[in-house]
């Protein structure tokens, strides 16, 4: 049984269709990039994976299989908490601010530990290592307000922080790379990409730049256009083609409509 | 006419004389007397019944952590009495502290008028005691005094006066636990507290409060801060009430004087809440921080006032009123104010109300809660008690208290 596999699937968002019979499957391990014009659906697509609200699926299947031998969930209509137990974990690209709500206990809710209690646990030990690791300072960071008065940067790690304590078995990435210096991207994506071999842990990885792609390994990306997945192939090719063309062109193919909604640069 | 007789004709003629804000409460529908209940010699010879409700009002049975501990079972002080080793704080009664010091005149309702409204004349005029703590001159008392004010018997009106005097160069930090007794549905509670912070002195001042649900309240606060003083006080309520009414006001009076008012609510069921703090910055260097975070459940109605006056150059002041509302059918009401009168005083404020964003509520199930325990850590976080200048001991406590308290309530 494949990790995660979607089959044919409509969404629509307040009435509007917004994916048109999709198709995706990410086998355990697989590393899958997508990309593609503002407005093609992409965000959509993690929206109605992670379970929101406001994301009706109006036709077609999303399932999930822990592993390769139990039968995959149908996740259509299951509860956003209940997938992210299930074991799939966002980095989000742009996560909200949430006083009074402190790093280190989300961190600790994402990988099912209770809040800190300095009684029980006097040195606070699992949301520590793994600010640590993604470079936040434990000290600095451990007590701050979610988001708050966090750099771009900051973001980023603080989010993969959250995603290494679920140890989920998909991970999705939503534009990692956007709004974070290249020294930064370049750590973040070697700790990713460190993670994704240690766990062989599957990624859905969003983005329109190519610089994190040589520490993540994608095996296939895929570009999607007007709520679809219009190609599929090798990613580093696949880049450098639309690098040269831009979209419209390389797609060719756009349906009419679509292109203007391109060039309208509409934002989903 | 003696001073005293001054203070009753002042009050006889203020007795139905409604209060600017709030439902006006008919007095006459409450008990005015009940049974005198015996003294104790210390805490844990109260009923253990009282000393569980007087715990989750912060109030320590133990009386571990704590300098020195007033306790007051409807019109009866119990108990009042500060630790041995605590040299420099008296807790007394105030009646007891009336007949044993001459002095006392010049303080009494000297902060809070005794003719404001009807609550305060009942309260001169059928006073139940309250509590008298003092700090000596230089005297450093970091532990907290505890002081309970109790209403054990259905359907009493309980009025007290306090009075609270940090003299010169003194600390004192006191926890007021107000609180009902399991079998106490109804009531009425009347709080006068006067605060005197003298020059240099530090008074921190946390009142929690967790009454029955029909229960009304109206506590009447005045404090006067002289140079260098500084005057910090927590309000804390979680629990559902029938009424509550306040709009404590502090006047900094003596150059850089310093006043912070912090206020938690959690309104739920039907309760209504119209609470607000007042600062008068009299004096050149005096500073004011006035913050609400309140939260409206269920049913509830709060209005969370404030009110800052910068009389003079040279002072400055900030107001902020965050309310985040869980129901549709509860409603808050910010209505801050802010009064310049000369120029260079520096006043400012900011308010938000506003419900829990969804955005925000997504963002922690996907990280595996349900949406009960998102709302959850979403208003925990929310009421997180980030209250500067508090000592860290004490700082601890209090968010002790309010876990515990919000654990039983929310």
């Amino acid at each position: 049984m494949s990790l995660l596999e979607i089959k044919n699937l409509h969404v629509e968002i307040e009435g509007k269709k917004v994916l048109n019979g999709l198709n995706l499957t990410i086998e355990q391990g697989e590393v899958h990039v997508i990309m593609g014009p503002n407005g093609s659906g992409k965000s959509t697509l993690t929206m109605s994976i992670l379970g929101y609200p406001g994301y009706n699926i109006t036709d077609g299947t999303i399932t999930f299989a822990r592993d390769n031998i139990s039968s995959g969930t149908e996740l259509n209509t299951m509860p956003i908490y209940e997938r992210a137990r299930l074991g799939i974990s966002i980095a989000y690209q742009t996560p909200p601010e949430i006083r009074g709500v402190k790093l280190r206990d989300i961190i600790r809710i994402a990988g099912s530990h209770p809040l800190w209690n300095p009684h029980d646990e006097p040195e606070e030990n699992v949301a520590t290592p793994l600010l640590k690791k993604v470079g936040l300072n434990p000290e600095q960071f451990r007590d701050r307000d979610i988001g708050v008065g966090f750099s771009g940067g900051e973001r980023k790690r603080a989010e993969i922080a959250q995603v290494f304590a679920a140890m989920p078995k998909l991970m999705i990435l939503d534009e990692p790379d956007s709004g974070v210096d290249i020294d930064s991207l370049k750590t973040i994506a070697i700790d990713l990409g460190e993670y994704i071999k240690e766990h062989s842990c599957a990624c859905l990885i969003i983005t329109h730049y190519r610089h994190i792609l040589p520490y993540l390994k994608p095996d296939i990306a895929h570009v999607m256009c007007g709520g679809k997945i219009m190609k599929s192939g090798n990613p580093f090719e696949i880049f450098t083609r639309i690098e040269e063309k831009g979209y419209c062109e390389y797609l060719g193919l756009c349906p009419p409509g679509i292109r203007d909604e391109i060039e309208r640069g509409m934002e989903l | 006419m003696s001073w005293k007789e001054e203070l009753t004709k002042k009050a006889v003629d203020a007795q139905n004389k409604p209060a600017k804000f709030g439902e006006d409460i008919d007095i006459s529908r409450f008990k005015k007397e009940t049974s005198d209940v015996s003294q104790v010699a210390s805490m844990n010879r109260v009923a253990d019944d009282i000393a569980e409700n007087a715990r989750s009002v912060g109030i320590n049975p133990d009386e571990d952590n704590r300098s020195g501990t007033f306790f007051q079972l409807d019109h009866s002080v119990i108990l009042a009495c500060q630790k041995k080793e605590m040299e420099g704080v008296e807790v007394l009664s105030t009646t007891q502290a009336i007949n044993q010091y001459d002095w006392l005149k010049d303080y009494y309702w000297k902060a809070a008028a005794v003719d404001a409204d009807k609550y305060t004349s009942m309260t001169e005029l059928h006073q139940n005691s309250g509590y008298f703590i003092r700090a000596r001159s230089g005297a450093r008392i970091t532990m907290p005094i505890q002081a309970c004010l109790f209403i054990g018997t259905q359907g009493l009106v309980q009025s007290v006066h306090n009075i609270i005097i940090a003299e010169e160069g003194s600390e004192l930090h006191v926890i007021a636990g107000c609180t009902t007794h399991p079998s106490v549905s109804s009531g009425m509670h009347i709080g006068v507290s006067e605060f005197y912070v003298k020059k240099g002195a530090t008074v921190t001042f946390t009142m929690i409060h967790g009454w029955a649900e029909d229960v009304d309240v109206r506590p009447r606060t005045g404090a006067i801060v002289e140079e260098g003083g500084t005057f910090i006080s927590n309000y804390i309520c979680f629990k559902p009430v029938r009424s509550i009414q306040m709009y404590p006001t502090a006047s900094c009076v003596g150059k850089d004087a310093r006043v912070r008012f912090h206020t938690l609510i959690y309104g739920s069921k039907n309760s209504l809440f119209d609470t607000g703090s007042r600062v008068f910055l009299q004096a050149e260097g005096s500073r004011a921080e006035m913050t609400a975070r309140v939260i409206a459940a269920d049913s509830s109605r709060i209005i969370s006032r404030g009110h800052l006056i910068g009389e003079v150059s040279e002072s400055k002041g900030h107001l902020e009123c965050r309310g985040l509302l869980l129901s549709d059918k509860a409603s808050i009401h910010a209505i801050p104010e802010i009064e310049g009168k000369a120029s260079g005083c520096d006043l400012s404020h900011e308010a938000a109300v506003g419900k829990i964003q969804q955005a925000q509520l997504c963002y922690l199930m996907s990280r595996g809660l349900n949406e009960d325990e998102a709302t959850a850590l979403i208003v925990r976080g929310f009421l997180d008690p980030e209250i500067p200048g508090l000592p860290e001991h004490l700082k601890y406590e209090i968010k002790h208290t309010i876990e515990m308290t919000s654990e039983k309530v929310m």
